[in-house]
């Protein structure tokens, strides 16, 4: 098999005391769609955002087409060009519209010319079906269309990896199927992506594999199938079994310090 | 009745609650028109019309006192608060930096300067300057030397007003910027800076108010006829007629321009309530 397009060797991070990532081992291939799941605090972000260097890793190395990220002397912001990243917040540009705000980065970014960037950024709002916005601004959109704006904004970039942080986790339940129907469409046409995510039915059907992650650590690495259908660990039966019928969760004692806590 | 239901408190014997609120209401008013009466009764107007009031002095002001004195307060306003703005954004993006040295020196620009009178900057500026490096002329000279003292005044607080603009704009914005592959300067001028703009247009204009008003102190720095602004302007006239009338028609001409500008920060301001909305 051909080298991975993420690759993530025994990754660090500490925030303080506090440490997040205790030694990750990560590798997703061209092509693929990897779901990270896991409670809060069990460090799914933080390696999200180590595998574009918005966290610096105290240890270990994150690789993404061939390039070492975690090299001191590489130049980010050229990896970076390669890497789509999507939030949470959505952050799209709010001084600027629609169009704006997908022609900005191709022109500052990749020197592209108003023309070329013009049409880059029609051709990527139609992908996402929102051709007719491309003259609003986003505090007027939907928190679901300024999603699949951000998307598109990432998408006109030309990137080899997209990176999605929990992306429906700020809209209203029913604004979620449109942005989950873009990120599936973006894998069904071959997109290496990571995904961090609470959709247990997008995981299970879009995902090529679930990675569960719990106090720093990966718990669990395989088919959605395996670790969503049947999974080996009690931590992630107890944490599916949470998520899936949060009504009959029990009270119970804290159990966050796992994260970094006397587990050490 | 409500109180059969809701029996919260006894009512007492008195007024109510609403009674109370309409009679304290009434007496502000009363308060309010007895003090104009007072200050208009006692105060001498014949003697104020003939000290500020001279209709006859008042026209041979004009057009002068526009042509000439307002428009070169507008001169030293505007060189000034364009040469703060510049500068400004620089000490706020040195009291930024991650170099500590730029930090340090930003500190201590802004608390020098927000914390000496405008008065003593003039000062400075006028004797100073000229004593530590002989020979030496500000470019410009009169409007040179006024576009220096206001710039550094009002980069003082223009950079205090920008690094909270900055502050201001959400992190997540320059980290979508940054994933996008933009440099963190790209970033900053590109996505950050515009942003902190928009939200600090009011007290941005707020201080060219105060910049304008600070221009009267140019006085200080010895100007020809030519180079008189208002306030000098008022004075001088004053001072050759032996009337006050120049004075009130000076201050007059700050305001015509204050008030509007006044008005504008409030329409800014609350087009930003809306936009957060």
């Amino acid at each position: 098999m051909s080298r991975p397009e993420i690759e993530v060797r025994g990754l660090h991070k500490s925030f303080g005391d506090n440490e997040v990532l205790r030694g990750i081992d990560l590798e997703v291939g061209r092509g693929e769609v990897v779901c990270v799941i896991g409670p809060s605090g069990s460090g799914k972000s933080t390696l999200l955002r180590c595998v574009n260097l918005l966290e610096e890793p105290s240890g270990g190395q994150v690789f993404v087409g061939g390039a070492e990220l975690t090299d001191p002397d590489v130049d980010i912001d050229a990896v970076r060009r390669r890497i789509g990243m999507v939030f949470q917040q959505f952050n799209l540009f709010p001084h600027l519209s629609v169009t704006e705000n997908l022609t900005l980065p191709q022109r500052r970014v990749l020197r592209r010319g108003k023309a070329e960037a013009a049409k880059v950024a029609a051709e990527n709002l139609e992908r996402v079906g929102l051709s007719d916005k491309a003259t609003a601004y986003p505090a007027s959109l939907s928190g679901g269309q300024q999603q699949r704006v951000a998307i598109a904004r990432a998408l006109a970039m030309g990137p080899e990896v997209m990176l999605f942080d929990e992306p429906t986790s700020a809209l209203d339940p029913e604004l979620v199927g449109d942005v989950l129907a873009v990120m599936r469409m973006l894998a069904r046409e071959g997109m290496t992506m990571m995904v961090v995510t609470h959709e247990m039915t997008f995981a299970r059907e879009v995902a090529d594999r679930v990675v569960f992650m719990d106090g720093g650590v990966i718990v669990e690495d395989g088919a959605p199938a395996q670790v969503i259908g049947a999974p080996a660990h009690e931590r992630t039966r107890h944490f599916l079994s949470r998520l899936l019928d949060p009504a009959m969760a029990e009270v119970e004692e804290e159990t966050s310090d796992q994260v970094g806590g006397p587990g050490k | 009745m409500a109180d059969t239901d809701v029996p919260l408190q006894p009512r007492k014997k008195g007024l109510t609650r609403r009674q109370k609120r309409s009679l304290s209401r009434g007496a502000q008013y009363v308060v309010f028109v007895a003090a104009v009466i007072v200050f208009a009764v006692s105060a001498d107007w014949g003697r104020l019309k003939n000290q500020f009031a001279q209709w006859d002095i008042a026209q041979q002001m004009f057009p002068d006192v526009i042509t000439l004195a307002l428009k070169n307060t507008v001169l030293y306003t505007v060189s000034g608060f364009l040469l703060g703005l510049v500068l400004g954004l620089v000490v706020a993006l040195m009291r930024l930096s991650s170099v500590g040295p730029y930090r340090w020196l930003a500190g201590v620009y802004i608390e020098i300067f927000r914390g000496l009178p405008a008065l003593l900057i003039f000062v400075f500026i006028g004797v100073a300057v000229p004593l530590a490096f002989p020979g030496t002329e500000i470019v410009g000279g009169t409007y040179g030397k006024a576009a220096l003292g206001l710039g550094l005044i009002g980069a003082a607080y223009m950079a205090e007003t920008f690094r909270a603009g900055i502050q201001a704009v959400p992190k997540g914005q320059t980290e979508a910027a940054r994933s996008l592959g933009f440099s963190p300067a790209r970033a900053m001028v590109s996505v950050v800076i515009p942003q902190a703009f928009r939200i600090i247009l009011p007290p941005l204009t707020n201080e060219l108010i105060m910049l304008f008003k600070d221009s009267s102190l140019v006085l200080l720095l010895g100007v020809t006829l030519e180079e008189r602004e208002l306030s000098k302007y008022g004075r001088d006239l004053a001072s050759t007629t032996a009337n006050s009338t120049p004075i009130l028609v000076a201050g007059l001409c700050y305001l015509l321009v204050t008030i509007p500008l006044g008005f504008v920060v409030r329409r800014m301001e609350a087009k930003a309530q809306e936009a957060v909305k």
